[in-house]
């Protein structure tokens, strides 16, 4: 009964915290919309409008009210998913997000994909092979990945594997050909091609993701690799493990059956945060590819001074970041038995 | 486990050394701190980049051959050859003077930033973890929301707010930049405020002033410096997304991440335009990991391995 009581008073303060937490990204987003130089009214209006039309169009939008009250309305604003009106393309922004979101979320995912399969298991195996020439070399790749500017690799790999090689199916989601023939269903253009059983759209949409999803892979697997080599390390040296060689377990037992799952809390942790940063590296990296996305999108309203649209956009990588690290906390008790509140 | 043992310098076991003076104690440690940091391949190697980007910073009108920002147009895109060693922009812009020269703002940048941000982030950092309590409470919880948001991208609003130039990079950097520090310097903090020269000072009647700038100031500092180096290959390559984005050092100045973005256009048919600057971020930065990792190797004895 106790457990339960202090289980659910934990939840709570978690939960004030997350809210805490949400409330401070609304403050900046607020704050950095109000210092700015571009006068929202004017943007709404334009600059040729009288004082009167000026005045109007400042009550309307709530200017002329004090500052917290205005915190207040964008916070409900922002809770009823009005994240205002883009100057660009004169929607609501979080129409707009809705509508570039899905592009973000397929190429992000693809990459923590690549991150975790190839990632954990490079990372083992390092620690398993430490300071030997394939730990060394897991290490460089690792260390090289922390060193690269993303959208660097990522015009190389357009250079080489585009235009070299042809192998990659360069910018953009899926050839001009299939752009207006695959119907939208889920917004993730691999699952709508599978999903109207065009295979030669579907392969098309597979050859210009795989880059992309490829590069930002291989710096979620920097990450992860290096993480989960730490942790086998120290992991390694535990008296357990010099027990599971005495008692016979072969090699490969003991790295994923006996070390493993006892690390697989930090490595979710990690895996969180690669994906946190993933959706950060897409910024630069739908840049490079052209691929529609939030990232894509964010800059460009960037360039057309579009600051509700920056801001949105800003606003919701913020709360994907914070959600999942939450998710994280909250998978922890879940995975290891160890953490559960006693 | 292994403190590298050298036979020509005193070890700390047991009695063996008996340092006579402060300073004869502080410059042992410095030289074993050195003679360990030559020995270690990679903070020698960060080390060596690290110090050609210094010189390419300041030699930089001295190792030039030619004129950063003068144009050839009729030498436009020329290939890595005799004339340009590492061939011309699209401006016919001589590539290797303007890489040269982009150490500049490159170095600029990561000095500003750190000198902004860590000690803002361990002063409060100290603050926090000395006074306990709703300061502790407060200023932590500011860090985790300030920590929560993605860094590139809060850099990217600022910015834009701020219009667009190498000083609000830097700003805007350094405001992301801060809540590492704070983090360390409080769990630092946290392990030595109850310590028992802490509890001597305060006996003693040591202002709380005078104990954290006194006492515990200086046994944070290791672990900033590790963290700083670390971090200046993040800060590199934040600056240089800025750049590449346009929000960085505004033209015609040479800027790596800017000059990227130019070489953009041309990447198919003068891939050495995008390709030059970027090997240069490549490698200042692997410069800056690698003297990191060295030097948590030499400072903080809990990693050596």
């Amino acid at each position: 009964m106790r457990g339960l009581v202090l289980g659910g008073v934990m939840a709570a303060r978690g939960f004030a915290a997350l809210l805490i937490t949400l409330v401070g990204l609304l403050l900046v987003t607020f704050v950095v919309g109000r210092v700015m130089p571009i006068d929202p009214v004017v943007a709404a209006v334009g600059d040729k409008a009288s004082a009167e039309t000026y005045a109007k169009a400042r009550e309307a939008l709530g200017l002329d009210q004090p500052v917290w009250i205005q915190f207040g309305r964008y916070i409900g604003g922002v809770a009823r998913g009005d994240l205002g009106q883009s100057s660009l393309s004169n929607r609501p922004v979080s129409e707009d997000i809705a509508r570039v979101f899905p592009a973000t979320v397929e190429l992000s995912t693809l990459g923590i994909l690549v991150g975790i399969i190839l990632g954990v298991p490079l990372g083992v195996f390092a620690a398993h092979r430490r300071n030997r020439w394939p730990d060394q070399i897991i290490r460089s790749v690792s260390l090289l990945g922390y060193s690269t500017p993303v959208f660097w690799l990522g015009l190389i790999g357009l250079l080489i594997f585009y235009a070299q090689l042809g192998w990659s199916g360069g910018p953009g989601r899926i050839d001009t050909a299939y752009r207006y023939s695959v119907e939208e269903w889920s917004g993730l253009m691999l699952v709508d091609t599978l999903y109207s059983g065009d295979w030669d759209a579907f392969r098309s949409a597979l050859s210009h993701i795989a880059l992309p999803a490829l590069l930002l892979g291989y710096f979620s697997l920097a990450y992860i690799a290096r993480m989960t080599r730490g942790f086998m390390i120290e992991e390694l040296s535990k008296e357990y493990v010099t027990t599971a060689r005495l008692k016979g377990a072969s090699e490969a037992d003991v790295l994923w059956r006996h070390a493993l799952p006892n690390v697989l809390v930090p490595v979710i942790t990690v895996i969180a945060l690669a994906y946190a940063q993933l959706l950060e590296g897409t910024v630069l990296t739908e840049t490079v590819f052209a691929w529609p996305g939030l990232g894509l999108y964010i800059t460009n309203s960037l360039f057309s001074a579009d600051m509700p649209a920056v801001l949105g956009g800003t606003l919701v990588v913020g709360v994907c970041f914070v959600l999942l690290n939450k998710i994280s906390e909250i998978l922890y008790p879940i995975l290891d038995p160890r953490t559960r509140s006693r | 486990m292994i403190v590298a043992s050298s036979p020509s310098l005193p070890e700390p076991v047991g009695t063996r050394f008996e340092p006579s003076s402060r300073t004869q104690a502080r410059l042992v440690q410095l030289a074993r701190a050195l003679h360990r940091a030559a020995r270690n391949p990679s903070t020698l190697a960060g080390s060596l980049i690290v110090l050609a980007l210094v010189f390419a910073a300041i030699l930089a009108p001295l190792l030039a051959t030619h004129d950063p920002m003068a144009q050839d147009l009729a030498a436009r895109l020329t290939p890595p050859g005799a004339a340009h060693w590492l061939g011309t922009d699209q401006l016919g812009r001589d590539l290797y003077s303007r890489l040269l020269y982009g150490a500049q703002p490159t170095l600029m940048i990561v000095v500003l930033v750190v000198a902004l941000s860590a000690p803002f982030g361990v002063a409060i950092g100290l603050l926090a973890g000395y006074f306990g309590g709703w300061v502790e409470a407060v200023l932590m919880r500011v860090t985790d929301i300030v920590m929560a948001f993605p860094r590139l991208i809060l850099a990217l609003a600022l910015v834009a707010v701020l219009q667009p130039g190498l000083v609000n990079a830097v700003i805007a950097i350094a405001i992301t930049a801060w809540p590492p520090y704070a983090r360390l310097a409080r769990a630092e903090t946290l392990s030595l405020r109850h310590s028992e020269f802490v509890e001597a000072a305060r006996g003693l009647g040591m202002p709380s002033g005078q104990i954290i700038t006194g006492q515990i100031l200086p046994l944070c500092l290791s672990s900033a410096a590790i963290r700083a180096t670390l971090d200046m290959a993040g800060i590199i390559l934040t600056a240089a997304g800025l750049g590449f984005l346009g929000l960085g050092a505004q033209p015609p100045m040479a800027e790596w991440g800017a000059m990227i973005a130019a070489g953009r256009d041309h990447i198919f048919d003068a891939w050495w335009v995008a390709a030059v600057p970027g090997l240069a971020i490549v490698l200042v930065s692997l410069g800056f990991n690698l003297l990191g990792d060295g030097l948590r190797d030499v400072l903080d004895p809990k990693h050596h391995d």
